[in-house]
């Protein structure tokens, strides 16, 4: 049920965008680059899904390693629609990364990217520099909420190839399992320190 | 004179250069722009207005196919008085070519009473958003770049408005 639901929440918007007239007066690589930021923003709706637990089937240490995998993918797709729109037209990706850009959505975007590109060296590195769960977590949830954040604002205000309804709809749908995951953890931690504070 | 009409969106993103493009009522830049009180404000070029630009686009009767229209005025700063005979070079991304490629460049000049207006083909939305390019790049006047937004993807016009001043 759950996987069914997700697949539906990414694969109709993904599939009504193939659909876009728009893509008729598109090349290929601009195309490539839309749809890797599609596929981004349903990668950020299934790392919260993993990290939670809430997708059945799948064990704590199996959900672990697809969210690496995930996170891995992920960096992929953002590295694919940067490079593609930077191919596509050069002047308007430089004014997106350096912040001068006319269009509103540009810097919620490039926010986003430089925390996914942070998250995923910290993680590279957490073994190495002795990161313990909670300074994980501390470093990384702050930098998950820019990623949500950032990836939603920027796709909601884009007009582009996406259909409108099923976009905001995968937009809520990765807010809310990004809310509701971090609600979980924190709740698990207030009853996790009320059960020491007993003891 | 013609109104661009403000909506949230130009309002958010260029209302600095929408009003500054002189598209209101001299009397409303002057109380925005007390610094140039004695007269109609020159328009400021529009972030990334420049991009994918072509200098020297010929004067065309149409850009390619048509079906869509550009139009706009070009003044004077300070009296407003209409400029005939400017050179306003626009392309954009259309159903007939992206927005670097030579056949999406074109270029007018205003008429009579300073007006100028261009077919072209209908334009789409390219990095987010429908919009157009414009120039005025001719050496008499500072250079301006726009870069208006169409209000929907499905408009078939787009207007800018140039305000020059002496380079």
């Amino acid at each position: 049920m759950i996987w069914a639901a997700l697949a539906l929440v990414i694969g109709v918007p993904v599939a009504l965008a193939a659909t876009s007239e728009q893509l008729a007066w598109r090349g290929p690589v601009y195309i490539l680059a839309g749809f890797a930021g599609i596929i981004a923003l349903g990668l950020v709706l299934v790392q919260p899904l993993l990290i939670g637990g809430v997708l059945p089937g799948l064990s704590a240490y199996r959900s672990r390693r697809v969210h690496h995998w995930i996170g891995g993918a992920l960096i992929l797709a953002v590295v694919i629609h940067v490079a593609g729109l930077w191919f596509t037209s050069p002047p308007d990706m430089i004014d997106a990364l350096t912040f001068s850009s006319p269009t509103p959505f540009s810097p919620f975007g490039v926010i986003a990217m430089w925390a996914i590109f942070a998250v995923a060296l910290l993680a590279s590195m957490r073994r190495r520099l002795g990161l313990r769960l909670r300074t994980w977590r501390a470093v990384h949830i702050p930098l998950a909420i820019v990623i949500v954040i950032g990836a939603v604002v920027h796709c909601l205000l884009i007009e582009g190839t996406m259909e409108t309804v099923s976009k905001a709809v995968l937009c809520a749908a990765v807010l809310a399992a990004a809310v509701k995951v971090m609600v979980d953890l924190w709740r698990k931690r207030m009853v996790r320190s009320e059960n020491l504070a007993r003891q | 004179m013609s109104l661009v009409v403000l909506n949230r969106r130009n309002l958010l993103i260029s209302g600095g250069a929408v009003l500054a493009s002189g598209v209101l009522a001299a009397g409303t830049s002057s109380l925005l722009l007390p610094a140039r009180a004695e007269g109609l404000a020159p328009t400021e070029s529009m972030t990334g207005g420049a991009n994918n630009y072509r200098k020297g686009a010929p004067i065309v009767e149409r850009i390619g196919k048509g079906g869509f229209w550009m139009s706009g005025t070009v003044r004077r700063a300070g009296d407003g008085a209409p400029l005939a005979g400017q050179r306003i070079q626009i392309w954009a991304h259309t159903v007939e070519g992206q927005e670097h490629e030579p056949q999406s460049h074109g270029a007018t000049l205003t008429d009579k009473d300073g007006a100028f207006r261009l077919e072209m083909p209908q334009i789409i939305p390219i990095f987010g958003q429908p919009h157009g390019h414009l120039a005025y790049d001719s050496g008499e006047f500072k250079t301006v770049f726009l870069r208006p937004i169409m209000r929907s993807a499905k408009d078939a016009s787009l207007e800018a408005h140039f305000v020059l001043q002496p380079a």
